[in-house]
């Protein structure tokens, strides 16, 4: 558990995250972060109470009929579903992001973008996107903005832009008034996990004819 | 046992009609009404010692006045995110029955019983309705041999209590607006971040919780 932690997620993501209102790629962004963050994980848990007050709430109920409660006592009779057994606790990836991948950062399906950046586009609904990226020690990201929101969250090493240094748990929120070229710190390879509810533009010729290929 | 909210017909008497609906009314615990709203703290505390009995005695009748006070309220929140009720019924039956089997997972030091069948019944809600999987944090769990501190129980009650106070007393308009969006009515972009919620105290309380959780992990 990091306290180190300095780029946090903003309310309106987190009560939607509560409410359920999240598109799946975003889900899994906020729930990778609140694994490694105490701090958005009791605000997140906060604004579940709200939704514990909301169907506390429902005073008026729907009535259930009369053999609910046999036909849910025959149901726990069969016994708990089968879940998959928690996975371990890796260096990389927490268990949500594992979860997508199929194991810690040995398990990512790694293509090529360019420069020696890499992605894994990770399979969620479509209405938004879920890739791990890997920019090489020192390398950075081609100057780029966005048509909608992007989150990104670094996992392993570092990244700094015009706006900050994110390293290990920080989440840089971007939207269309973003233009920015993220390093990656020379020290380490950077790993990041990045969602987005539009695609991204590259501001260069070259990547901006490899877009649509390249899924990015 | 269910229906008794039906008996209450609209050709009655007003005046013969008792102040609440009885299925609500007539529930009493140890002598202190678990359904008033006099009575908001106690209620939920009894509720986090139904989860317990079913923890460690598989106690069904703890499980029944649980699945009487929470199945219609499953049930009503889920037809109101857009489900018809035959499938509300069915999912509020499955949440019940989760509760049941992860009544050891449940932490009162970080949520009442409410809060944490909402969370239940919404990820029912995304997986049924939305045909989407729901990733949730790395789970954090007390263990065995560590349980919360009473205290923090209580604090954390008390809180919740108070929550929900505030929550009736904003105005109806932005009441309603929380609700909409607690309902799956609201997409992420129309939630406002200046929600105007009051949760200071109990997010510090949360975390204090995983404070001790984390200490009591390592």
């Amino acid at each position: 558990m990091s306290e180190t932690i300095k780029h946090h997620l903003t309310d309106d993501l987190l009560m939607a995250y509560a409410a359920g209102a999240l598109p799946e790629a975003f889900d899994l962004m906020v729930a990778t972060h609140l694994s490694l963050c105490d701090h958005c994980r009791a605000r997140a848990e906060s604004f579940d109470a709200v939704g514990g007050c909301v169907l506390q709430d429902q005073d008026d109920g729907a009535a259930v009929s009369d053999n609910s409660l046999a036909a849910t006592m025959a149901l726990i009779a069969k016994g708990a579903p089968t879940t998959q057994p928690a996975r371990p606790k890796c260096s990389v990836l927490p268990t949500p992001l594992q979860d997508y991948v199929g194991g810690d950062v040995n398990a990512i399906r790694w293509r090529s973008i360019g420069m020696g950046v890499k992605q894994a586009i990770l399979p969620t609904t479509r209405e938004a996107t879920a890739r791990l990226l890997f920019i090489p020690a020192g390398a950075a990201v081609p100057d780029h903005s966005h048509n909608g929101i992007e989150l990104t969250m670094v996992l392993q090493g570092a990244f700094s832009d015009e706006v900050d240094h994110f390293a290990r748990g920080d989440v840089e929120i971007a939207d269309e008034s973003l233009h920015h070229t993220p390093t990656a710190d020379i020290s380490e390879d950077c790993i990041c996990l990045a969602v987005t509810d539009a695609p991204l533009k590259f501001s260069k010729l070259m990547p901006r004819l490899f877009q649509p290929f390249l899924r990015i | 046992m269910f229906t008794e909210i039906n008996t209450v017909t609209l050709d009655e008497p007003a005046a013969d009609r008792p102040a609440v609906k009885p299925w609500r009314a007539r529930k009493r615990i140890r002598g202190k009404p678990v359904n008033g709203t006099e009575d908001r703290c106690e209620t939920k505390t009894e509720w986090v010692s139904h989860v317990r009995r079913i923890r460690d005695a598989q106690d069904q009748a703890a499980f029944a006045e649980l699945f009487q006070h929470f199945a219609p309220r499953i049930k009503a929140f889920l037809i109101k995110s857009g489900s018809d009720a035959t499938l509300a019924e069915e999912c509020a039956q499955e949440v019940m029955a989760t509760l049941w089997h992860k009544a050891h997972l449940f932490d009162p030091a970080r949520a009442t019983v409410a809060t944490w069948v909402f969370t239940i019944a919404r990820n029912k809600r995304i997986d049924v309705l939305r045909k989407q999987r729901r990733p949730e944090p790395e789970e954090l769990g007390w263990g065995p041999e560590a349980e919360p501190d009473q205290d923090d129980v209580i604090a954390l009650q008390q809180e919740s209590a108070q929550l929900r106070d505030a929550l009736t007393a904003l105005p109806e308009a932005q009441r309603e607006l929380i609700e909409k969006a607690y309902f799956g009515d609201l997409s992420h972009r129309e939630i406002a971040s200046e929600t105007g919620l009051p949760l200071g105290t109990i997010k510090s309380r949360i975390r204090l919780a995983l404070d001790r959780l984390r200490h009591s992990m390592n």
